[in-house]
């Protein structure tokens, strides 16, 4: 079995590509430090990460593959599977090996599985963008905790960057413990120490940190919630078929 | 805003709910500098109640106050139940609040009628006007436009909100009238056309003039309820067609009736909700819309009701077996939508897939085609499977409906895309 050792990151993936045609030798399969090694191993080769070898692979894609598609693999990356190094290599080769490219050739299965992944943190990323809740803290920044399946952070900016502009705002993914801060002109990545997440995980910070009507907007949104209801529809798989039960851990109207 | 207003928002939430309306798209809209909020143009549910409804608008009434009767509703003036209003600047704030905690799309403003419809309408638009004048608010609005209020009042709600919807509610003029003594179709009819007429003329200004106004540029909506009156599927969709003709109507809704009056000798009791005839409605109003299907080829003189057994597409298909089975590798796009279990997005992705190479039925059931009920209609590579010619079209319904039916109780009623 050929295997190549790469950095984890999108860069270093394109490098492998890079590597393989020059090389002539394509992996069975990519894997990083992280990653437990693999037994079997016949040939290994450690691959540098190059940004410009990276840049030219990305070029190549530009004229094989849309935009739809190469965003497609963006999200596939952002997924962080353990399939997705592979699946993404090989949905590169097919694309530059085929002469008319396969993007639409939905009868392969990498190509349904490129899709299906990119849909999954599609969605993942609509639903932070339904359900982030932001409390207004005593500083007057906008606090949002989140936890996503995916690390789909990114992907939301210009949603809540454009929406609430002159807001400043933090979203925050407890689980991967890194956050985005809005100060009303850029967005930059921060992150808090182990002592001060699990305050937020709880999604509750203390009452001190909150501005004084925070606790009233809240409970104004608890009762509007239960009062929109129609006792006589309750329908709680359908709730749930909606808003699956792992997003409502920061929601105020259910917690 | 203070305990009060908690009060107010507990009464006036709970009068607004059974208007189904909900959706927040058809425009996009930027941020405007030093202002708050977008439009994504397509909807966002911010949350859903243990109803399974979305929430995506502040969805309220002004007040609950009312000078009408209308037999089917709370707020009517012979109801014993406790009348509050919001004040403009309040309902507007809280709108904000709301918004800026991304609990909402924007909101959705509705009321009772207070001394007449042209007082009530204005001070609607107070509360419209400090959102997008005061509060810069950007978001998305929808507005009832209360039936009778003059057409300048209508006009200026126009150029400040998305949509505008009258409700019908009940589908045939004879029943209105029945039940609604103080309305008629005209009084509804009528603020249609003139809104219609005003996004109309809009679009030309703006052909003209880049800059030149908006008007409702999400289009109007209205609402009819189910089962409160004798009115059958095929009046009902009958009716949703000729609206879907005009080009500024964007949606439809059926509300199953629930009473909220008992003792009214005028309206049916019913056990439950007809929520299997509403979600059959939904898919039928979905057919005319993404399918190209026609409302007499739904509902007709011998089957005026909608099938509860089968959904709407899969009654068709039995009724039509001549017009299978169809072959995926080779059919044009409109035939292969009007196979069961096979969706607009499944479609597109045959098209395209099938230049690769003749789809197997393993690749379809991959592409998102539900085969267990497309194999009764479709041949693809493998040899052709047993159809509803040689089953017969009693067998596959009775091989379908009877999971169709628990489906349809139990998750389907709603399941049809909130955001359009
Ligand atoms: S006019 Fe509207 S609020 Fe008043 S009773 Fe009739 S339906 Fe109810």
């Amino acid at each position: 079995m050929i295997v190549f050792e790469y950095d984890h990151t999108f860069d270093g993936l394109l490098s492998c590509v890079f590597f393989a045609y020059e090389q002539k030798k394509f992996p069975d399969l990519i894997f990083s430090e992280s990653d437990q090694k693999p037994l079997f191993i016949e040939e290994q080769y450690y691959v540098d990460t190059e940004i410009e070898k990276s840049k030219r692979v990305w070029k190549a894609l530009e004229k094989k593959l849309s935009k739809f598609a190469r965003n497609m693999m963006l999200s596939v990356w952002l997924s962080e599977l353990p399939e997705t190094a592979m699946l993404l290599f090989r949905y590169i080769r097919k694309s530059i090996d085929h002469p008319q490219g396969i993007e639409m050739n939905f009868g392969d299965d990498d190509v349904l599985r490129i899709r299906d992944i990119a849909q999954k943190v599609a969605t993942d990323a609509h639903k932070l963008v339904q359900f982030v809740r932001f409390q207004e803290t005593v500083d007057g920044i906008w606090f949002a905790p989140v936890s996503p399946r995916y690390n789909v952070l990114s992907l939301i900016v210009p949603h809540f960057k454009s929406r609430y502009a002159g807001q400043p705002w933090i979203i925050y993914d407890t689980v991967r413990n890194v956050g985005l801060y809005y100060d009303t002109r850029t967005v930059q990545e921060i992150s808090f120490s182990q002592k001060d997440l699990a305050e937020l995980k709880s999604g509750k910070p203390g009452n001190e940190k909150l501005s004084d009507e925070e606790a009233f907007f809240q409970q104004l949104w608890k009762e509007y919630f239960q009062s929109i209801t129609i006792k006589e529809r309750i329908n709680l798989k359908l709730q749930r078929q909606h808003m699956p039960k792992r997003y409502w851990k920061y929601l105020p109207e259910i917690s | 805003m203070n305990e009060k207003t908690l009060e107010k928002l507990k009464i006036l939430a709970d009068a607004a709910k059974y208007d189904v309306s909900c959706a927040s798209s058809g425009t996009s809209r930027n941020n405007v500098k030093g202002g708050i909020g977008t439009a994504s143009g397509w909807g966002i549910c911010h949350s859903f109640t243990p109803d399974g409804r979305c929430i995506s608008l502040f969805k309220i009434l002004l007040t609950n106050h009312c000078i009408y009767d209308c037999a089917y509703c709370s707020n009517r003036r012979s109801n014993d139940v406790r009348r509050t209003a919001f004040i403009a600047e309040e309902l507007a704030e809280l709108t904000i609040e709301f918004y800026r905690r991304n609990y909402i799309e924007g909101l959705f403003l509705s009321s009772g009628v207070m001394r007449n419809p042209d007082y009530t309408m204005e001070q609607m638009l107070r509360v419209v006007k400090l959102l997008r004048e005061v509060h810069r608010f950007n978001g998305y609005i929808h507005m009832k436009a209360i039936p009778g209020a003059s057409n300048e009042l209508v006009a200026q709600a126009g150029r400040l909100v998305d949509r505008m919807s009258v409700n019908l509610e009940i589908p045939s003029e004879t029943n209105l009238k029945l039940l609604a003594p103080e309305k008629d179709y005209s009084s509804v009819f009528t603020p249609m056309r003139f809104i219609q007429q005003g996004m109309l003329e809009s679009a030309e200004d703006r052909k003209k003039f880049r800059s030149a106004p908006r008007f409702v540029p999400a289009g109007q909506s209205t609402q009819v309820i189910i089962g409160a009156t004798p009115d059958n599927d095929k009046q009902i969709l009958t009716l949703a067609s000729a609206l879907y003709k005009r080009p500024s109507f964007k949606r439809v809704y059926y509300s199953g009736y629930i009473p909220v009056n008992t003792g009214d000798s005028r309206l049916p009791i019913l056990p439950t909700p007809p929520l299997v005839r509403e979600n059959r409605l939904y898919q039928a109003d979905w057919l005319m819309r993404f399918y190209e299907f026609r409302a007499n080829e739904l509902v007709d003189d011998a089957h005026p009701d909608l099938d509860l057994d089968v959904d709407p597409k899969m009654g068709w298909a039995l009724r039509h077996p001549e017009f299978f089975p169809i072959d995926v590798n080779t059919a044009p796009y409109e035939m292969i939508l009007r196979i069961p279990g096979i969706g607009v997005k499944s479609a597109k992705l045959i098209i395209t897939s099938r230049r690769y190479g003749r789809l197997t039925s393993e690749q379809l059931k991959k592409i998102g085609v539900v085969m267990k009920r497309a194999r009764y209609f479709i041949v693809c590579r493998e040899l052709p499977m047993q159809t509803v010619n040689e089953l017969t079209p009693q067998y596959v319904r009775r091989q379908v409906s009877r999971k169709q039916k628990k489906i349809a109780a139990e998750l389907l009623q709603y399941s049809i895309d909130w955001g359009e």
